[in-house]
């Protein structure tokens, strides 16, 4: 039998990039988040890596980007008011095409807000959240297992496409504690960092990582290469669970914490008997919109749950043929309780026997 | 006359051969010929990294032939922590102006300069923001003129000019705290002797040394070349008095010599 382990979300995704070869952690505490630096700071140091509690969120992410411009797996994390002061280095990361992993243990804002479980940084996260219209991969895990299975393919993705990943979790992902069965890292071809800044030593040429490009038409040409790249991860990057899709007349849809929920009351409808199904996606950006666009005839309407006042819904808006209904249901960031199941199968309830 | 001609002021090998952007009378050109000498000096071209700020310098890759990362404004020291860490058999400096390294990035330089990050770094002090356009610093000096202190930089409510080296020397983590200037040839050699040992406390002591370089902006000031390095002469300097304000050797050398 497997090793089975108890642990926390943040925990997990610590252990998972570990696993995945994250030698190099910076970051700020802030609560919900800060399992992670202390996890960090206690087990880096055995694997020969580097732990640095930073003076600011600032300073770690740019301490983040300066280990990857060396090619180096390195990771930061921090929860949503350290995740906007970042906001300055992922847009510069995203502009000087360096992989790294950017946790967000999402708490409710706007502001200090508070300390409990919220969605509404998605905007943030999947539109790009600092400057020059640049876009992150973002992985919304649901469970424990996935904090720690998702880190590694954050890296791996990170890796592939140059671009900073992002895992939004939030303070209940980060906090809850469940099983984990830890894996090796899955094998994975990826291209080999020969843009990497190491010290010339022998090579005929420097190398720069940079992302001024002053040149006529140069940006362009470096925005149209990035636009590609997002291009690219829509084709062949999407992640998403679909469940009981076959013959379902209405489609509820949510991701992270909001998922396991909605998966509860989708439970309790099927009981009940109405054909309900359900699209979770796993990656917010790219964003599962072919599943959208190519939901079963049968399928009248789509109900949206999230922990905000509605950010995820436009895209499912968006994706969603005209023909067929698109609904929200939502709590604001500091409702300070999670939506019981009860409450998600009353809303499933009143929209499955309603008319689009 | 006998003899063979021995060559004593060639180009560094650390430097392109090429023509700088900078403005007339700029001295950016000066300061990264010292410190192409002090990498050349140390024989570590192919194992430096630096890394270019925001301002007239971002172009560093342009004239260093070495590897080079570019960083946001003011976080360059945390961009090489960063470098560092990930490669410490490396030589990492970086090279900021006033505004990013005084302003901006007053957290970043403090706490790199803390933590004794084995690096170098490059201040350059011309009292005045340059790509910008000659706007105030904080290291522009009292009473003088920018296109935001139209009236003089009033010390009542615009602050003191600061003193960064000594400031950093201040910081247990800091192997080598200094300032020069670059406004006579006879400057110049202190300086690039200087430089060197700013590089020295990392090549060999794995320490943080930092280095201050007043240096001209004739083009936002208003002046001549000449006249610009008199001012350097005549009002930096007094204000931002030269000299070494840690070594950490020395200082462990004067404790016992006191001791």
């Amino acid at each position: 039998m497997k090793k089975r382990l108890f642990v926390k979300g943040n925990e997990a995704v610590a252990m998972g990039a570990l696993e995945a070869g994250c030698r190099y952690y910076f970051g700020y505490p802030i609560t919900p988040q800060s399992d992670i630096p202390e996890f960090m700071s206690r087990e880096l140091p055995e694997v020969g890596g580097q732990f640095i509690q930073a003076e600011s969120e600032i300073a770690s992410i740019n301490m983040l980007l300066g280990a990857s411009a060396c090619g180096a797996r390195a990771m930061t994390s921090s929860s949503s008011p350290g995740i906007s002061l970042k906001q300055e280095g992922l847009s510069y990361m995203a502009g000087s095409e360096l992989p790294g992993l950017v946790v967000n243990i999402a708490r409710s804002g706007p502001g200090l807000g508070g300390i409990d479980a919220s969605q509404a940084d998605y905007f943030q996260a999947v539109k790009s959240g600092g400057h020059g219209g640049y876009r992150l991969i973002v992985l919304a895990p649901h469970s424990v297992q996935e904090m720690y299975d998702y880190a590694m393919l954050a890296f791996d993705l990170s890796d592939r496409y140059r671009i900073p990943a992002m895992i939004l979790g939030d303070s209940v992902i980060g906090q809850m504690k469940e099983a984990l069965i830890p894996h090796p890292r899955p094998q994975v071809d990826l291209p080999a960092k020969d843009w990497a800044v190491t010290g010339k030593g022998g090579r005929d040429h420097q190398k720069i990582v940079k992302s001024l490009y002053l040149g006529d038409g140069e940006l362009e040409k470096h925005n149209w290469r990035l636009y590609e790249k997002y291009q690219q991860m829509q084709r062949d990057e999407v992640r998403f669970e679909a469940v009981a899709l076959e013959d379902a007349e209405l489609v509820v849809t949510a991701f992270g914490v909001t998922a396991r929920i909605a998966k509860t009351a989708l439970r309790m409808a099927r009981e009940a008997g109405m054909k309900v199904g359900m699209i979770r996606p796993i990656t917010l950006f790219p964003f599962p919109c072919q599943a959208f666009a190519d939901l079963p005839e049968t399928v009248r309407k789509v109900l949206c749950f999230e922990l905000s006042t509605g950010q995820m819904v436009e895209d499912v808006r968006l994706h969603t043929p005209c023909d067929r209904a698109v609904e929200f249901y939502g709590r604001p960031p500091g409702a300070g309780s999670l939506p019981p199941p009860e409450e998600l199968f009353e809303q499933i309830s009143r929209h499955y026997g309603r008319k689009a | 006359m006998t003899g063979s001609l021995v060559s004593v002021f060639n180009h560094p090998n650390s430097l392109k051969d090429v023509v700088t952007h900078f403005c007339p009378g700029c001295q950016h050109g000066t300061i990264h010929r010292l410190v192409g000498d002090a990498l050349d000096h140390f024989q570590v071209q192919d194992q430096t990294i630096g890394v270019a700020s925001v301002g007239c310098s971002v172009f560093l890759y342009e004239y260093f032939d070495i590897d080079v990362v570019e960083a946001p404004h003011g976080r360059a020291p945390a961009v090489a922590t960063g470098v560092k860490r990930a490669r410490p058999d490396r030589i990492v400096f970086t090279y900021q102006g006033d505004g990013d390294l005084a302003a901006i990035g007053t957290s970043e330089i403090i706490h790199a300069a803390n933590r004794g990050e084995a690096i170098t770094v490059v201040f350059v002090n011309n009292t005045t923001y340059g790509m910008t356009g000659g706007q105030m610093a904080p290291t522009t000096l009292a009473g003088q003129r920018t296109s935001t202190s139209p009236r003089g930089r009033d010390v009542s409510s615009d602050g003191y000019p600061i003193r960064m080296a000594e400031l950093i020397a201040q910081l247990e983590g800091v192997s080598f705290s200094a300032r020069v200037a670059v406004n006579s040839p006879k400057n110049v050699i202190s300086a690039g002797r200087v430089v060197r040992q700013a590089f020295e406390a990392q090549v060999k002591e794995g320490g943080f040394g930092f280095v201050e370089v007043l240096s001209a902006c004739p083009t936002n000031w208003g002046m001549g070349a000449l006249e610009a390095n008199d001012r350097i002469g005549e009002e930096m300097i007094p204000y931002f008095p030269l000299g070494i304000f840690k070594e950490a050797g020395r200082r462990q050398g004067d404790a016992s010599a006191q001791g």
